[in-house]
């Protein structure tokens, strides 16, 4: 059992949780995930680790109420325990393997959609420390839906983006991106995309363009998530892989969106969803 | 020679109502049954049953414990040599061990070993709380991990904790038994009424057990031995990593590996939506490809789902390389067999799901290095089986996960771990058994593989 020692509700159906977890805590790395289950009975959700602290043992996990599993986990309070907490899982963020001095001469930009904003945080605050200082784009539906600006606004240059124009430019992400690359000439190395699928396909088809490196962070279905199963399979330059041992992050120029997105939605009939959470209208889980 | 009683058939529940249901297809025998099952034995000088038993139970000894009633005592002969006789009693492949040597077998039918074992086991978990778990157990205060809590790690776990070791067992997933809860069904093989209860025997041997922990990546092997402080590392790892065909529309909505199906259906408890929130696919049919046990297991519980099931197989009926009794059990549950076919191309939907699958003829040619005859294409042969889901039963291997995150520890290009007959590995220290070392294989050879490993262990550590 993993006790939740923090809670806090950061917009609208979005949870931030801190789980003590400190093997977890002390072996994670930015760009990996963690399987979650609530209770017994509980399905093994994944979920992009969002911090983690080793003095205090702890890992922090951002979870969206999307369906049955997902509203179960944002249900418990702190004192409350998951019944599991396994990982840290998939392969961290190849920069982490980099040698400083590489590190140093690179320019990354982040682009993070939505509830995708809580996994860019650990990579550009891993970057802050090792001498790297980022460009972040943070996209929303509306003001009331952007998560971790103060956070993020201390390890990052922060630029935001809303559909509604409530905050900061109006419009998409990619909007803002071609605002960044194209009218202010900004010039980087790498782009690093997380957030819902259909976001992730459309950076990857404006940074194509550009010839600039496009990295992505899938959310396939999975079920154990130590490369059991293969319900996480994704292709990947024409090539099948699995999202949970090969990724979670991969060459966003190089994968099928369209297929990943499909097979996103496969269990969407079977899936337990509750009324109110019908409201949720993002494209994220449809295709 | 004491054989005129003919071999004790056992009650299985009906095939009409067992294809409905994931209640134990075997009852096996009761008390009497068992008792004179035991009596055709005919206790052989030299019992060509207990050389063909991979951890080589004194089979002869345990039976004859059955025909004068002393059960205890054929508990006790049976766990000297196998700590999971419940288990190894349902789904060892006896008629090619113990029962496919038996001395009556060459005229008439072999003795029931299997089914009388599983008797003893069951025997065994309803009285364990008579005897007293740990008498002679005097910890040595040395440690010794286990990864993994399958089969291969169980057993290696129990020997450890015999002599005195202090073993703690990692498990990757939430469920301790590794493919004996995620894989074998719990028609074949119930969890909580056996599995749930030969693994408590060991954690009342002292064994401690963790879930949850994925070594290479919460810990490495590498900060157990270092910085954990255990001297030793047994890797029981299993095979868990399925394979594909790589045909077209492998990835439609529809196909899985059955992994990913058995695992819904086992681990996560899909069968009983009830109690389980993870959703499992059957559709009105399903196709299986494959013809080992695995395929077996998916396609029975595909039926059970309420789909068609059918199994397409690229050899013929004399090569599958499942279970008789599994085939047997599983044409008795109406499940279509078809030999001779295999698939070149899964159609899809525009939406992307599945809609049927392609396949072509096949008939057999020379044998291969494998002394199964290959097959071959039969030119113009396709057609069509129209189904909504394609479930991939093709054989699994090693998780890369260990040998990647451990330094010095070699592996061959089946991407096996290597190691000698006693589990010793390339590295000092670590030692290795079961499907990690072999790929997949059984159930029992996992479980002799982690019992040699116990004894190597013991070695090197009192050699240290």
């Amino acid at each position: 059992m993993f006790k939740i020692v923090e809670k806090r509700k950061i917009a609208e159906n979005i949870y931030e949780m801190k789980i003590a977890a400190e093997r977890v805590a002390k072996a994670a790395l930015p760009g990996q995930f963690v399987i979650v289950r609530a209770d017994e009975g509980g399905e093994r959700v994944p979920l992009t680790i969002a911090d983690y602290d080793v003095e205090r043992g702890t890992v922090t996990i951002v979870t969206q109420t999307i369906g049955h599993s997902t509203k179960k986990i944002c249900a418990l309070e702190v004192g409350d325990s998951l019944a599991d907490f396994a990982g840290p899982l998939g392969r961290p963020s190849e920069f982490v393997h980099m040698a400083e001095e590489e590190l140093k001469k690179r320019k990354y930009i982040f682009v993070a959609g939505g509830v995708g904003t809580a996994p860019v945080y650990p990579q550009v605050k891993w970057l802050k420390q090792h001498g790297v200082d980022c460009d972040v784009i943070i996209g929303a539906k509306t003001k009331d839906m952007l998560i971790y600006i103060d956070e993020m606004r201390k390890v990052g240059n922060v630029h935001i983006a809303t559909d509604d124009g409530s905050e900061g430019y109006k419009g998409m992400v990619t909007g803002l991106m071609k605002e960044l690359v194209e009218t202010e000439g900004r010039e980087y190395d790498e782009c690093v995309c997380i957030g819902p699928m259909i976001m992730m396909k459309f950076v990857c088809l404006t940074t194509k363009p550009w010839s600039l490196l496009t990295t992505v962070s899938l959310n396939a279905l999975m079920v154990d998530g130590t490369g059991m199963c293969g319900a996480c399979r994704v292709t990947v330059g024409g090539k099948t892989l699995f999202t949970c041992v090969d990724g979670p992050e991969f060459n966003g120029h190089e994968v099928d969106f369209d297929e990943a997105m499909r097979r996103q939605a496969m269990y969407k009939n079977q899936e337990k969803f509750d009324n109110d959470n019908r409201e949720h209208k993002c494209n994220c889980y449809g295709k | 020679m004491a054989n005129k009683i003919p071999r004790v058939a056992v009650r299985e529940q009906d095939p009409v109502v067992r294809a409905t249901n994931f209640e134990e297809v075997c009852y096996g025998y009761n008390a009497e049954e068992a008792a004179l099952e035991a009596s055709r034995c005919l206790n052989c000088k030299n019992p060509r049953c207990v050389a063909a038993c991979p951890v080589n139970i004194r089979i002869p000894e345990f039976i004859h414990h059955i025909t004068e009633g002393d059960m205890r005592a054929a508990a006790d002969t049976i766990h000297f040599d196998s700590s999971l006789p419940s288990i190894c009693g349902r789904v060892c492949p006896q008629e090619s061990q113990c029962e496919g040597s038996c001395v009556l077998g060459i005229k008439g039918e072999a003795v029931a070993i299997g089914k009388l074992e599983r008797y003893v086991g069951d025997w065994a978990l309803e009285h364990s709380a008579e005897v007293e778990a740990t008498p002679t157990i005097i910890p040595n205060g040395k440690r010794v991990a286990v990864v993994g809590s399958g089969p291969a790690g169980l057993a290696c776990a129990s020997d450890l904790a015999k002599m005195g070791y202090q073993v703690d067992v990692f498990e990757a997933l939430h469920r301790l038994g590794g493919v004996l809860s995620y894989g074998i069904p719990e028609f074949r093989l119930p969890k909580e009424r056996v599995v749930a209860r030969e693994i408590n025997e060991v954690k009342r041997l002292g064994v401690r057990f963790e879930t949850d922990v994925i070594i290479g990546r919460t810990m490495t092997i590498d900060s157990l031995l270092d910085k954990e402080g255990y001297e030793a590392v047994f890797v029981g790892s299993g095979a868990g990593l399925p394979r594909f065909m790589g045909i077209e529309g492998e990835n439609l909505n529809g196909v899985l590996s059955a992994n990913e199906f058995l695992t819904r259906v086992n681990l996560m408890g899909a069968w009983d939506p009830k109690h389980s929130d993870t959703p499992v696919y059957v559709g009105r049919k399903v196709v299986v490809v494959g013809g080992g046990n695995v395929a077996m297991d998916a396609v029975r519980t595909a039926k059970r789902l309420g789909a068609e099931a059918v199994i397409v197989y690229r050899r013929g009926e004399a090569e599958l390389p499942a279970r008789k009794e599994e085939v047997h059990h599983a044409k008795e549950e109406g499940i279509e067999f078809r030999m001779l076919t295999n698939p070149t191309r899964i159609l899809g939907s525009e939406d992307g799901w599945v809609t049927g699958i392609n396949c072509v003829e096949m008939e057999l040619g020379e044998p291969d290095a494998s002394g199964r005859r290959s097959p071959q294409e039969k030119v113009g042969s396709d057609f069509t089986i129209d189904c909504d889901v394609v479930i991939m039963a093709l054989g699994t291997s090693p998780n890369p996960l260990i040998a990647s995150t451990t330094s010095g520890l070699n592996i061959n290009r089946r991407g096996c771990i290597e190691a000698d007959e006693m589990g010793t590995t390339s590295r000092a220290g670590i030692f290795a058994g079961g499907d990690a070392v072999t790929g997949a294989a059984t159930v029992i050879l996992a479980m002799g593989a982690g019992r040699k490993a116990a004894k190597a262990i013991d070695e090197y550590i009192r050699s240290k």
